[in-house]
């Protein structure tokens, strides 16, 4: 009974995790100084713990041991091993398990990087990672035990994953997301570990800052992956449904987005210091938040894990804790030394706060949106929902106002920026990127005139950071890794934005019916559907159609999209036909069968919708590259130097250094 | 002023501008965009309003879906199996999931008539899963037969 030791292995990373909290926190003065090294122990050892546990799910999946509930519930002895293993965290208590074990690696992760901070921080900092993952842990053992058993009822076979989950998609999609999710513990804990040692400072900003950009990065890579997932796999051709579940990822987004430009004006010029650490805390609340929206089914959504009550209850106190212990420990250590940074209109400064007052502006108006149909069922017994059009309302100007910010800040300097510095900007650039995005837009579908605006501002921000490009080129010394991760991930949003602009306003989309040799214009391009045929897949069978699609050009392709029924469940599932391309999708999914040989068919032109994904991919890499740059290196080993003659004396001078 | 009170004046003005501005456009849009839920026996008794976008859901009646021969139009009747049950009518390709007997949510607008124009169809993506206002409604049918 390989399950029952997962059981004792969860119990043992939860005695790890109270005992290294206890560390982490009391363990303090001279005495007690192998107790408090002991912390990093106990961290990697609650890894070792919860990665057997993992394991052993992993293993009971591969070898279909059906006497484990969530396996039987999850799996079935016919899916393919890829599936089955990725089924491991197919469900609500394996995911789990997966966010715990993605927690324990950022914990050693921090635990190897330890020798960069001082001791006393970083043992505050896994001390309270370690009460997080305490509370991760309890929730897994007593409300989600992923290692219950069906003795001696144990069923001959499982009662299958779902087939939507059965995909690469869901291979990937949950552990980069949770890495994203759980990561926005690490700039969490570090606020804590700077509001209890009393050190708010530009140190502490530089500490946090590659962190920040790293679980940002696999934020932004998971929220994209799942978008992607979405099109391809739901087969209705969409990429973003503000979908509670896809909300719930984007809130921490926007705040881990505000944050990490926050944290930039910390470390470089002391200000924003309250206003980061609140965003810090923000960032993990609303991942917590959405952890709840996700598996306590108040919402609907595609993506509810189960209807359960305890579940929702046991993350809302845990959230509650959470927000209000660390909520009272910022409202009483913040602001103890209150400096005043001043800076100008024009300066680096007031368009970082632009951005960040932009992006949680996006934040209420989502969290609004996604919350307001709870709120009102709780007062009125109603139901509501809130449309798409609630949400396109706010996004289009709020999006398009920080792309207009974002446009101007590579030309200009902290605290203040002459009319000089960004005259090219305005002069040259701007009615550059208005040229060649009128001509675009006349070419090819002048309709709406925000179409025209987000095309001029995404030329815009890509002519100005080039043309900051080229003049960082021309002076001496080479371009830092954070430039250039500021580049690209300025660059993938601009991209993003095109792409969002041109898929939404010039889509094709045509619903047909359908009978074998009919053909269907889509756009320039001709659509004939040749036929149905019947294909057996290894745990489903398939009613696959054929179409043959010749464009203006005339040249020609296949599509086989497919109507399948998996054998375990009985479920149907629609796959979609997709010729994917760097310009344009063409995308064909079937309906269902209208009797005869007629099927209902959907046939979309989706131009530039790759440029989406491909923006955030950029941004991503954006992020990943400024976690590369030398100078945290470097920072090292200037701590290291400094550490041997005299601790402290670092902080506050350092920051300007 | 000096400068310090002339960048938290700027500051104090445009965060002013900017939330009042956010909570205005929030509140019309809202407005706009809310779809109320109705069960069946509210669409019936005339509670739900008439040609106003909102929702309705409850189980796809056995026998009742009718398509048209030759385009995508579609109607069918949904019941909650307790005497209330009214016409959808909808153009477009539904769900993997719709079939009859299954739990479904509609949007779209209530016709004078008493028929329902969908212009959304939803089902739930796994079978086991059901909506949280159809399972209200399952409560709320046991209860009334028990």
């Amino acid at each position: 009974m390989i399950a029952e030791f997962g059981q004792i292995s969860l119990a043992l990373a939860a005695c790890l995790a109270l005992a290294a909290a206890a560390t982490g926190f009391f363990a303090n003065g001279p005495r007690l100084v192998l107790l408090a090294g002991a912390t990093r122990s106990m961290v990697a050892g609650q890894f070792v713990f919860i990665a057997v546990a993992f394991a052993i799910l992993v293993w009971c999946f591969a070898t279909d041991d059906f006497s484990v509930a969530y396996v039987a519930n999850h799996s079935n002895s016919l899916l393919p091993i890829q599936y089955k293993i990725s089924a491991t965290w197919g469900g609500h208590e394996g995911s789990f398990l997966l966010w715990t074990l993605i927690m324990c690696c950022w914990m050693v992760l921090i635990v190897i990087r330890s020798s960069n901070y001082p001791e006393r921080f970083i043992n505050r900092v896994l001390g309270t990672l370690s009460v997080l993952n305490l509370g991760f842990i309890s929730f897994l053992f007593f409300t989600s035990n992923p290692f219950t058993l069906l003795v001696p009822l144990t069923p001959a076979d499982g009662s299958d994953l779902n087939p939507l989950l059965q995909d690469f998609g869901l291979i990937v999609h949950p552990p980069l997301l949770y890495a994203g999710y759980v990561g926005m513990a690490v700039p969490f804990a570090f606020a804590i570990a700077a509001l209890l040692e009393n050190r708010v400072d530009g140190a502490w900003a530089r500490w946090s800052r590659p962190w920040t950009n790293f679980a940002w990065a696999f934020l932004t890579l998971g929220i994209a992956l799942g978008s992607w997932w979405a099109y391809y796999e739901l087969g209705w051709g969409g990429w973003w449904f503000w979908d509670p579940v896809e909300n719930a990822s984007f809130m921490p987004w926007l705040v881990a987005t505000a944050l990490i430009h926050s944290l930039a004006v910390t470390e470089k010029r002391g200000a924003f210091k309250s206003w980061t650490l609140l965003l810090a805390i923000a960032a993990f609340s609303l991942s917590l938040l959405g952890g709840f929206i996700v598996r306590s089914g108040v919402l609907t959504s595609v993506h509810a894990f189960a209807v359960d009550p305890e579940r929702g209850a046991y993350i809302l106190v845990f959230l509650a804790l959470v927000v209000g212990s660390s909520l009272l420990l910022y409202a009483l250590r913040v602001g103890q030394d209150r400096v005043q940074v001043g800076y100008a209109l024009l300066s680096r400064e007031f368009f970082m706060l632009t951005n960040n007052v932009i992006l949680v502006l996006s934040l209420a108006v989502v969290l609004w949106g996604t919350m307001a149909p709870i709120g009102y069922e709780v007062l009125t017994g109603d139901r509501i929902s809130i449309g798409v059009p609630f949400f396109n309302t706010f996004f289009v100007p709020l999006m398009l106002t920080l792309a207009a910010a974002l446009a101007l800040v590579p030309a200009l300097n902290w605290k203040r920026s002459g009319w000089s510095s960004v005259k090219t900007e305005i002069i040259h650039a701007l009615p550059g990127a208005l040229v060649v995005s009128a001509l675009l837009w006349f070419l090819t579908d002048p309709q709406s005139l925000t179409v025209l605006v987000a095309l001029s501002l995404a030329a815009w921000i890509v002519l100005t950071h080039l043309q900051d490009l080229w003049r960082r080129s021309r002076r001496k010394g080479a371009i830092p890794l954070a430039y250039w991760g500021m580049m690209l991930a300025h660059w993938g949003f601009a991209m993003s934005i095109v792409g969002v602009a041109i898929t939404s306003s010039q889509s094709i989309e045509e619903d047909v019916r359908m009978v074998p040799a009919q053909t269907q214009m889509l756009g320039q391009a001709q659509v004939r559907f040749e036929g149905i045929n019947q294909v057996q897949g290894p745990n489903y069978e398939s009613q696959q159609g054929q179409f043959l699609v010749t464009r203006e050009d005339g040249s020609q392709f296949q599509l086989y999209p497919e109507k399948r029924r998996y054998l375990a469940g009985g479920n149907i599932m629609t796959e979609a036909g997709i010729e994917a391309g760097f310009w344009a999708d063409t995308y064909i999914s079937l309906g269902e069968p209208l009797g005869g040989d007629a099927w209902a068919v959907r046939l979309h032109y989706k131009p530039l919708v790759r440029w989406v994904w491909i923006g955030c991919l950029l941004m991503a890499l954006g992020g990943s590259l400024a976690v590369m740059d030398k100078r945290y290196r470097r920072l090292q080993q200037r701590q290291n130097a400094a550490r041997r003659p005299a601790a402290g004396g670092m902080g506050a001078k350092e920051a300007q250094a | 002023m000096n400068p310090k009170r002339k960048s938290r004046l700027y500051l104090a003005v445009f965060l002013l501008v900017a939330v009042a501005g956010t909570t205005g456009a929030l509140m019309m849009a809202l407005e706009q965009n809310i779809n109320m839920f109705y069960p069946p026996e509210d669409i019936v008794s005339g509670v739900a309003p008439a040609d106003t976008q909102i929702r309705a859901g409850g189980m796809v009646a056995d026998g009742s879906v009718r398509r048209n021969a030759d385009s995508l139009a579609v109607s069918f009747v949904i019941t909650d199996h307790l005497g209330a049950d009214f016409t959808v009518t909808y153009t477009g390709i539904l769900p993997d999931l719709f079939r009859e007997g299954q739990g479904i949510i509609v949007q779209g607008k209530l016709g004078a008539d008493g028929v329902f124009a969908a212009n959304e169809v939803l089902a739930k993506h796994d079978e086991n899963y059901m909506p949280p206002e159809l399972m209200d409604m399952a409560v709320h049918a046991e209860k009334k037969g028990a």
